[in-house]
């Protein structure tokens, strides 16, 4: 097992905050942790990256995009996938999680907490519109494989929450 | 293929192939739009399970061969899944049913998997534990809506779990690559997973009001690549395209 810390040369740091995940636009690959290392070798850029599920359909896409945007700054980069060590939501960052609650997505609770406003109808997942605790379980997966679907019962929003994973 | 390794990987990887293979079958068909996308969600985390193993396998094979070669370039014969994961999905009851019988095992295989000698066997153990736990949340769920329901629903789904109860034992019978991983600390003892599994199922239909069906007789020969009549046509339809225009990519 690797470390769980991201290993992230700061020269290439720039360039990997301009790519984003396309089903969450708002957040760059940085701020949802899935570059683990971003490494200069020899002439080449060596990025690793992870996904959130195993079936992320997002992940090619993503992996494309880190090229481009190494390649339009005159670098060419390799993109690896790893698996280990698993991705975990504790990895999207602090200003990750604001930007997602600004964006309607609600950020995802700890273990407990998301296993009781998933399985044991506690009311516990924020409404990203209007902030009430008063929201329902609509279904346990969403339109994303790492979101779940919920209804807020004050403001009626529909809206995602986002799985714990860990 | 007639690496040991392989054809365990093979064993695990088909039987995620084939069943997201049957879940993807209700994409636009679920009962309703949430169960619906739980459903494809499902069939996706399976999918996603499946590249894994068969990037692995590919790997192992080396030469030309890659995850699509091993997914569509096979006969009936050489896919190693049980038979539980190809039966049919006849009705919701039927879904949820085979949907939790394996949900079941895969969660506890899984849970000893991630303890392989064998790293990234190990790895995707740990990054399947976590989709799995919620796959079972939902059919354990739907177990219990179902049977604690309507007297419809409560037939219908005793109905499917009596039907598929006889594919169940298969999940625990070793095949002679089971024995030779387990003998390297690679693979799982399914052996011993048997009655643990059989007290979850047992704990679960019991909340659900359902029984536990009592069978003498059970079926197997999925492992063997002796599979039931519905394996050719979920072969024929997931191999369309590579038959259709061999070696196309997207």
């Amino acid at each position: 097992m690797s470390s769980t810390t991201a290993q992230i040369d700061p020269q290439l740091l720039d360039i990997l905050e301009t790519v984003s995940d396309p089903e969450i636009p708002v957040l760059s690959i940085i701020q949802m942790g899935f570059v683990r290392s971003a490494k200069f070798m020899n002439q080449l850029v060596e990025i690793e990256i992870t996904p959130t599920y195993s079936g992320c359909p997002a992940m090619d896409v993503i992996a494309d995009d880190i090229k481009s945007a190494f390649k339009s700054q005159g670098y060419q980069a390799v993109v690896k996938l790893i698996l280990s060590p698993a991705w975990s939501t504790d990895w999207i960052t602090a200003q990750g999680r604001l930007t997602l609650e600004k964006y309607g997505i609600a950020a995802p609770l700890e273990p407990i907490a998301d296993k009781e406003a998933l399985l044991g109808n506690k009311k516990l997942v924020k409404c990203p519109q209007c902030g009430t605790l008063n929201t329902k379980l609509v279904s346990q997966f969403g339109s994303t494989a790492c979101k779940a679907l919920f209804q807020c019962e004050d403001c009626l929003e529909p809206f995602d929450y986002f799985k714990c994973l860990k | 293929m007639d690496n040991k390794l392989i054809q365990y990987i093979l064993g695990i990887a088909d039987n995620s192939l084939i069943l997201g293979q049957r879940l993807g079958e209700l994409c636009g068909h679920g009962p309703s739009l949430e169960t619906d996308i739980a459903l494809t969600n499902i069939s996706l985390d399976l999918f996603g399970q499946t590249r894994s193993y068969y990037q692995y396998v590919a790997q192992l094979q080396g030469g030309v061969a890659t995850e699509d070669t091993v997914a569509f370039l096979r006969l009936e014969r050489e896919y190693k899944n049980v038979l539980l994961v190809e039966q049919p999905n006849t009705d919701f009851g039927y879904v949820i049913a085979k949907q939790f019988l394996f949900d079941v095992f895969h969660l506890a295989f899984l849970q000893e998997l991630q303890h392989s000698k064998d790293t990234q066997l190990a790895a995707i153990a740990v990054k399947s534990i976590k989709e799995v736990l919620y796959h079972t949340r939902f059919s354990s769920d739907w177990i219990k809506r179902l049977g604690d329901g309507t007297t419809e629903s409560h037939g219908r789904i005793q109905t499917a779990i009596n039907d598929l109860w006889i594919y169940t034992d298969e999940l625990f019978q070793p095949t002679e690559a089971d024995t030779a991983m387990v003998t390297q600390g690679i693979g799982v003892d399914s052996t011993k997973l048997k009655a643990n599994y059989y007290q979850l199922v047992s704990a679960v239909l019991a909340e659900a009001t359902l029984i536990t069906p009592v069978v003498e007789y059970f079926q197997k020969g999925g492992k063997q690549g002796i599979h039931s009549e519905h394996m050719g046509f979920i072969v024929t339809e997931l191999q369309f395209m590579q038959r259709t225009y061999p070696n196309m990519n997207w």
